[in-house]
């Protein structure tokens, strides 16, 4: 059943590198990090990668495989020809260390800037209570692997180093959502998530949805209710309706209230 | 407390290198290294080292994190069923003595009672405690932490979030320690703990390790070391374990003067993909057991009623009739034999696979499908259904899954102290996998990240209580220690002069072949003589490593490093399977096969001595008459 893979793997550094050929011997039911792996056992000792769980759950692996941000560990062999040549590139959202290991230093020092989670006391009988249904929204966003393709395939940081200041990413508008979402938070990021992580320079095209091996909506189901939460102070129908009903002078009793 | 001024804002979020690099001293022992001091260093950042550290953190202490892999992708991040705690939100009947009595039991009563007992008790408040740093648990209708069934523990005790409950607990202590500012060297390893052999017991006095992005060496100064590296599965073929559990921590704390006990028990979880080959080994949750899953042989027989011992009969269901009744109604039934304690499950199953009686890839089947709508599969068990749907094309609310026991737990560990985590180094302290004792000779399924919480706590406050102590004494790290330690970590790219250049991977994969061969889930006396004289050989060949390419981020390098650990650990592991003359929980004798109340009085104790393993019998702490009351309905 096994087959000579025909496979193409950057190799190089932060100086520059080159796409290397090498043929390696492949079983049924493999996955692209499986002849890595055996690329690296038996040719390539040096060859850098970084992977831990082999099984989708870690997110270390990721990668661009034929030119497509994926997890190397659940991208299968049987998914190509086995006369078609697999080029396996390091993600180019991230300034490359070595071969397919990159510098996502980025999502650690964003990941810094976020307020943390800060809950209302427990109830009298020292526990919380939330129910499912209020948890789920939140739970869909904490499935995320932080595998940080979504980071790699963002337009807005791709190709434009010079946005990564102002702009946190897909993966930490989840977080943000997370937390404004979470039942018993009393924080109120909208403001930090429009200004400090840049939620409005996304233009919602959906790329990271698309990229994400956890299936997260993250764009209809984070990014887009945390744009309409920002922009809800202004539209909220109470205090609209309070602008109506008051004198002017009261209305910011009203707002604040 | 002491040690310079080096916050993480000073720092490179990834490297922990110091963006200013002027201020870093030039060390005695030359150039080429780079120092820092701190109170604590925990090794290790899964969820015991996490725990340690935030707890350390809180005792006041100037904390630094060391982990091999990025922050968050360490092991726990693979746990899916849940953390077991006698919170009694399902079950109100449920306590710390019930839940102390079921760990004990599981592990064939080897369990060092003090921890049993402290990691029962302690166990609910350490999930609470997650809830306040924002992890988001499965609720039951009552709006409180829901609690799921799980092998060997008597009501539904398991604090999850679906079948991702690792993920959360690590995600969750990931952002804690992230907003308390304390420092993590990411992708940075350490290869020497450094001790002080001048008093009466070995005194820590601080850690090297290298960068793996550069290569560049590390020297850690620090009084107090928390050992938090996991286990040891990278050492066998089949297991569910990742590249990073090659001992680590167990290999450091021999080396450094302290004993390693029970390394006999190794767990084999009965449930691990078997197909397609490139799977082999990656688990499948118990929960599918948990849930409702059954295991059937290639007759479709049920075939764990046929596997029920003598000492579990009187809490286990003998008919199917009974079994299906006590899903809904735990008081008037016992429970299934899918879920007796995983050491019994996984001999059943080998013993299956032998008889003939397995699936076409060499397993059995576990059947949910069946059983459950698929709606109920997808919400309980939702990675589950993506890890077959994706790699092996197998749909699990439609059919039954082929699975078969892979190297997944090692219980022997570090010997420590049950109430501080200390081993017998002064400063060196172990907590979670890597420490032994606390799950005996078995472990039940959950109970692995309570004690990650419980015990990472209790090492990280003792660890920065020890650290207090040793502000105004600090012993001091010799600068040929340090120089021997980079010598020994350059080694595998010297080609020595009497030649042989021996490849890192393929000794790895030599040793795995020995051990999953000779050190198994079934083993014998002239087996286990023949792995320690394999064991001999691959050291042999590990003399003569050679890699290519430098320093920088050189994945052959570091498995060379790393392979010492594993075959020092593996050495200790056939050495007391073989001395142990019993079978009982993760050690099973085909030459001895029932336990013996002799050893179940004694736990075996390895030491180095030089380059030699030592083993020693040692009296298993007795338990208090007033615990002992605990069992007497059994």
């Amino acid at each position: 059943m096994g087959y000579d893979l025909h496979l193409r793997v950057w190799r190089g550094d932060a100086a520059g590198g080159d796409l290397g050929d090498y043929t390696v011997q492949v079983e049924e039911g493999e996955v692209v990090l499986d002849a890595i792996h055996r690329l690296q056992a038996t040719q390539t000792g040096d060859l850098a990668v970084r992977w831990n769980c082999k099984a989708g759950k870690c997110g270390s692996c990721s990668a661009e495989v034929n030119g497509r941000p994926r997890l190397m560990c659940m991208t299968r062999l049987a998914d190509f020809d086995p006369a078609e040549t697999v080029t396996v590139t390091p993600m180019r959202g991230f300034p490359v260390i070595r071969d397919l290991v990159t510098d996502v230093s980025f999502n650690y020092a964003k990941a810094q800037e976020v307020p943390a989670f800060a809950p209302t006391p427990r109830d009298a009988d020292g526990k919380r209570r939330m129910m499912q249904e209020d948890v789920e929204r939140g739970q869909e966003f904490r499935k995320c692997i932080e595998c940080f393709l979504c980071q790699d395939t963002c337009h807005v940081v791709r190709d434009h180093e010079e946005n990564k200041e102002a702009f946190a990413g897909p993966r930490f508008f989840l977080r943000y959502a997370e937390l404004d979402m979470h039942p018993l938070d009393t924080h109120d990021r909208r403001q930090l998530a429009q200004d400090a992580a840049g939620l409005g320079m996304c233009n919602i095209t959906k790329c990271c949805t698309e990229v994400c091996p956890e299936g997260i909506k993250i764009t209809d189901n984070a990014i887009i209710p945390m744009k309409e939460r920002v922009v809800d102070r202004k539209y909220d129908p109470v205090v609209w309706l309070g602008s109506k009903i008051f004198r002017r002078d009261r209305r910011d009793e009203v707002e604040r209230g | 407390m002491t040690g310079p001024d080096t916050g993480p804002s000073s720092r490179h979020p990834m490297t922990g290198n110091r963006m200013d690099p002027g201020d870093e001293t030039e060390p005695s022992y030359g150039t080429g290294f780079e120092t820092h001091a701190y109170d604590v260093v925990v090794i290790g950042a899964g969820g015991a080292g996490l725990r340690a550290a935030i707890a350390a953190h809180d005792a006041g202490a100037r904390v630094a994190v060391v982990c091999k892999s990025l922050l968050g992708k360490a092991h726990t991040v693979m746990a899916e069923g849940g953390i077991a705690a006698a919170m009694g939100n399902v079950y109100a009947e449920d306590g710390w003595q019930v839940h102390f009595r079921d760990t004990m039991r599981g592990g064939k009563m080897l369990n060092n009672w003090r921890m049993a007992q402290l990691h029962a008790q302690e166990a609910p408040e350490r999930v609470m405690e997650l809830e306040e740093w924002g992890a988001l648990f499965d609720r039951t209708p009552d709006g409180l932490i829901s609690q799921r069934d799980f092998g060997g523990h008597r009501f539904a005790r398991l604090a999850h979030v679906g079948d991702r409950t690792g993920l959360e607990m690590i995600r969750t202590l990931q952002q804690r320690t992230v907003a308390l500012g304390i420092d993590v060297f990411m992708e940075c390893t350490v290869t020497e703990i450094f001790t002080d052999r001048s008093g009466p017991a070995p005194t820590v006095t601080g850690a090297f390790g290298y960068w793996r992005e550069t290569g560049r060496f590390v020297v850690f100064e620090a009084p107090s070391v928390v050992l938090a590296t996991g286990g040891i599965g990278k050492s066998y073929q089949v297991t569910s374990n990742s590249w990073e559990y090659t001992g680590d921590g167990h290999a450091l704390a021999l080396r450094a003067g302290a004993s390693l006990i029970n390394m006999e028990f190794v767990q084999f979880h009965p449930t691990g993909m078997v197909w397609p080959p490139s799977v082999r080994g990656i688990l499948v949750t118990e929960s599918v057991r948990g849930d409702g899953g059954v295991l059937r042989n290639s007759e479709g027989e049920r075939f764990m009623f046929d596997y029920i011992p003598e000492y579990f009969k009187a809490e286990t269901a003998d008919t199917v009739e009974e079994a299906e009744g006590w899903y809904a109604d735990k008081k008037n039934n016992r429970r299934p034999p899918e879920l007796l304690p995983r050491d019994e499950v996984a001999r059943a199953i080998n013993s299956e696979i032998k008889a003939g009686r397995g699936s076409p890839h060499g397993g059995v089947f576990l059947d949910i499908a069946s059983r459950r709508d698929a709606d109920f599969i997808r919400r309980r068990l939702p990675s589950m259904y993506h890890q077959f749907k994706e790699l092996a094309d197998v749909d699990i609310t439609a059919e039954p899954m082929e699975v078969g026991p892979t190297c997944h737990y090692v219980m022997g560990g570090v010997e420590v102290d049950a109430d501080t985590e200390r081993s017998k180094v002064v400063g060196l302290y172990a907590a979670g996998e890597v420490a032994g004792g606390m799950h005996g000779s078995n472990r039940l399924g959950g109970n692995s990240l309570s004690d990650l919480l419980v015990f990472g706590r209790r090492a990280g406050h003792n660890a920065a209580y020890h650290a207090y102590g040793a502000a105004q004494d600090r012993p001091r790290i010799r600068d040929e220690e340090v120089r021997a330690a980079a010598d020994a970590a350059l080694a595998p790219f010297r080609l020595e002069e009497d030649g042989g250049a021996e490849n890192p991977y393929t000794v790895q994969k030599d040793l795995q072949d020995v051990m999953q061969r000779l050190v198994g889930i079934i083993r014998k006396a002239d087996e286990l003589t023949e792995s320690l004289a394999e064991i001999g050989r691959l050291k042999e060949r590990a003399r003569h490593l050679l890699v290519e390419g430098h320093r920088q981020y050189n994945p052959g390098w570091h498995l060379a490093l790393d392979l010492a650990n594993m075959l020092l650990v593996s050495e200790c592991v056939a050495t007391a399977a073989l001395a142990r003359e019993e079978s009982r929980g993760g050690h099973t004798r085909d030459d001895f096969p029932g336990p013996d109340p002799e050893w179940g009085a004694r736990n075996l104790v390895l030491t180095l001595e030089g380059d030699a393993v030592r083993l020693e019998q040692q009296p298993l702490p007795v338990m208090p008459d007033q615990l002992k009351t605990l069992f007497e309905d059994a």
